[in-house]
């Protein structure tokens, strides 16, 4: 049976991956189809695709209804008020993602 | 044969840009424009109709008189080139993808017309059924904003 973690932790199909734009039907090929791959592609994706999906509330949709991670997704809509942009935008947004990865990789081991 | 041209002789092809003009009108009033029998008008039609010529007779709608709203793009897809073919084969399958083309540049390149009813819409369009499309390497999308002209190519008399 899978645990809270292991759901969330799990690797979703292609069709259910988080497709990096810049602009609206703008494409950068980054794709991830995990918490573990999106905290990746966070770090090396092009900055304005993390600025256009944080304002357009993405993350957290995904993060939500793909993912199944309620808390994940508040923490990310929590950024939005913080008004951030370019590499400043893309350290929070990794802080926050990488740190709920690894609480969730420690709930695993427990 | 592959791609064998039809021969056409200027009667047919003053026919055909009468039609492309105006396709709606009879055998007798093209006819009476080039000084020949609408029986003859009709015999060079079916024949050309037949022969795959006259592809099909189709209406240009202003869809803003009529409520719809609608925005075009143009969408640049830049594919693996061994899955260049399949990519193209499905986006001609979306009913959203009005034209699909193929392009030799540096890169192969598919080139789509698509058309939605916002821009929220035509994005989860791309982000949810073309983006995952196996191939797909990176799309570069542009909005149509104005529209100058719209016309198929026209035959010459």
């Amino acid at each position: 049976m899978m645990t809270p973690a292991s759901r969330i932790l799990r690797t979703v199909p292609r069709e259910n991956a988080f497709y990096f734009f810049t602009s609206i039907g703008n494409y950068t090929g980054e794709s991830a189809t995990s918490l573990e791959e999106f905290v990746k592609k966070v770090k090396e994706v092009n900055v304005k695709s993390l600025e256009f999906h944080l304002y357009r509330g993405d993350f957290e949709k995904w993060a939500s209804q793909t993912l199944e991670d309620k808390d994940l997704a508040e923490k990310i809509r929590n950024l939005h008020s913080l008004n951030l942009a370019g590499d400043s935008l893309r350290d929070q947004l990794y802080f926050t993602a990488s740190k709920r990865y690894e609480k969730l990789r420690s709930e695993l081991h427990e | 044969m592959k791609n064998q041209a039809m021969v056409l002789d200027g009667l047919d092809l003053k026919i055909l840009q009468a039609l492309q003009e105006n396709a709606k009108q009879t055998y007798t009033e093209i006819g009476s424009q080039l000084s020949v029998a609408h029986s003859t008008v009709y015999d060079r039609i079916k024949r050309m109709e037949e022969q795959g010529i006259i592809k099909k007779y189709t209406t240009l709608l202003d869809l803003e008189k009529v409520g719809m709203k609608q925005i075009t793009a143009i969408m640049t897809v830049f594919t693996d080139p061994k899955e260049s073919d399949n990519v193209a084969m499905r986006l001609s399958h979306f009913k959203e993808v009005l034209e699909v083309s193929t392009s030799l540049s540096e890169e192969l390149l598919i080139i789509a017309k698509v058309a939605a009813e916002d821009q929220e819409r035509l994005h989860s369009f791309i982000a949810q059924s073309i983006a995952p499309l196996p191939g797909v390497l990176r799309i570069r999308t542009s909005i149509i904003t104005k529209k100058y002209k719209e016309q198929g190519f026209l035959v010459e008399k």
